[in-house]
């Protein structure tokens, strides 16, 4: 697993209170991880302070999964 | 239209000399002072170093990690004592109409350390505004009894009342009057607040509202005291079960006190100080009787508001005086406030709940750490000094007043 993958899961572990094994790439945020829409927010807000990147608000809408955070990320950087 | 009676069927504390009903009652009968250092922040800079903080508090006892995350100490708080004053109640949660069960909460500031931390991340950044999503919600005061609601599925009336230190008497009275106009067959009302935080500490310090005694914190809170110098500032929360008589007779519930009256009225003087002549504080505590249809020698037992101010302890011991006349000395009359410090919003719900335990077990709890005598103070009133004093208590009155001038008063009498 990358770098940014593995801290990436370990915010969702973190904010979500979730099992680190549930944290797949395809797990949704919402439909899997038990996450509402303001969980949501600070997920995105989090990425923003721990990668010291910008996520547009229309652009964090299509991070929906797991994975697609880490790919977002992993372009970004 | 005939007004509906209403009572008592559940109860629930966490205080600073108890976490539960039976800890709290414990704590008050044996006059145990609940303050201390100040373990929250560092407090050397501040010129009140000691509050009465929660004791063996640790939200992952009631919350799960990520649920605790979301929920401002006063939210907490909140659900921890509903909660036991729900389970209290022995309700059948499947079976109670919960459109008809409403949750009215008191809490003076609300989420004050979940601002105070989110404008401090603000202030230490660059000017770019990342707030968290939950900031708002986790601070404002009505999210309390949103949270309870949201837990136990309660469809009725749903807000807190913010009235300063009587906020927690105001969500009681409100409560009643939902019942009694027949709105409501049960309210879950009582009050919260979390406010030891350099913020909170800060802001009253400024005020000279605290008092300054560090060398000897848990001797602090001295209502009626002579050498008295200030408030305690205490956390923590109670909650009360208000239920419709019928109610709670029908599915067969244990029965604390009837609340028989409210009271409430206005200084309309001054910010923070109390009228001098207490005209205000004279009128809720009539009102209150009159709405209870009670005379002033039915009453037995009084909490008073006495946070151990200079000030407030005299002008309301002398319209206990003016009211209550030649039964004043027979009264039994103390400050609760002397062991757990002064609980802000909380404080109606809290103190409420010891007159109603006095009533239960006959005793009333001492005004602790009394040493000078006042003489501003009338010496035939009997204060409960030092130690409980045993008394078949029948009618007992709880008085709140807040910052603002806004004063309230709840009676509580027992089933005959």
């Amino acid at each position: 697993m990358s770098d940014i993958a593995s801290r990436v899961k370990a915010i969702i572990v973190d904010k979500l209170g979730v099992d680190e094994n549930e944290v797949v790439a395809e797990a949704s945020f919402t439909n899997d991880l038990g996450a509402d829409s303001l969980d949501t927010v600070e997920l995105i807000m989090e990425f923003e302070k721990e990668f010291d990147i910008q996520i547009p608000d229309d652009q964090a809408e299509n991070i929906a999964t797991v994975g697609q955070a880490i790919n977002y990320i992993e372009e970004a950087k | 239209m005939q007004l509906k009676r209403v009572v008592v069927t559940g109860l629930g504390a966490l205080t600073p000399i108890g976490n539960n009903i039976d800890e709290y009652w414990e704590a008050l009968k044996n006059g145990k002072s609940g303050c201390a250092p100040i373990t929250y922040f560092d407090s050397e800079k501040f010129k009140t170093k000691f509050a009465c903080e929660l004791k063996n508090y640790n939200p992952e006892d009631y919350f799960d990690r990520k649920e605790a995350r979301k929920l401002d100490r006063f939210a907490q708080y909140a659900l921890v004592s509903s909660d036991e004053a729900i389970k209290d109640s022995n309700m059948d949660l499947d079976k109670v109409d919960k459109f008809r069960v409403g949750v009215i909460w008191g809490a003076g500031i609300g989420g004050l350390e979940t601002f105070q931390n989110e404008v401090l991340n603000f202030a230490a950044g660059d000017g770019t505004p990342r707030f968290n999503p939950f900031f708002i919600p986790k601070m404002i005061a009505d999210i309390a009894p949103g949270n309870i609601s949201i837990k136990h599925g309660f469809m009725g009336p749903n807000y807190t009342t913010v009235s300063a230190c009587a906020s927690s008497a105001n969500a009681m009275i409100d409560a009643l009057n939902y019942i009694r106009l027949g709105h409501c067959d049960i309210i879950v009302t009582g009050g919260s607040e979390a406010a030891v935080t350099i913020a909170g500490m800060g802001g009253f310090n400024a005020m000279h509202a605290l008092s300054t005694r560090n060398e000897s914190p848990e001797t602090a809170s001295r209502p009626f005291d002579a050498t008295r110098d200030g408030f305690v500032l205490g956390e923590g929360a109670g909650a009360l079960v208000l239920e419709e008589y019928e109610h709670a007779k029908a599915r067969g519930a244990k029965i604390y006190a009837e609340v028989v009256g409210g009271g409430m009225s206005s200084d309309a003087y001054h910010m923070t100080a109390p009228h001098p002549d207490g005209i205000g504080v004279v009128k809720v505590m009539e009102n209150c009787l009159r709405d209870a249809g009670l005379k002033p020698e039915d009453v037995d037992a009084i909490n008073t508001h006495g946070t151990s101010t200079p000030l407030g302890d005299v002008a309301e011991l002398k319209a206990i005086t003016q009211i209550f006349g030649e039964h004043a000395p027979d009264i039994n009359i103390n400050s609760t406030k002397s062991m757990t410090g002064h609980l802000l919003g909380a404080a109606g719900a809290i103190e409420a709940i010891a007159s109603l335990l006095s009533m239960k077990y006959g005793i009333v709890p001492p005004t602790i750490n009394h040493t000078t005598v006042d003489e501003n103070i009338d010496p035939k009133l009997n204060l409960t000094l030092n130690k409980a004093q045993k008394r078949e208590v029948n009618v007992a009155m709880s008085n709140t007043f807040g910052f603002g001038g806004h004063n309230a008063c709840v009676l509580f009498k027992k089933i005959s």
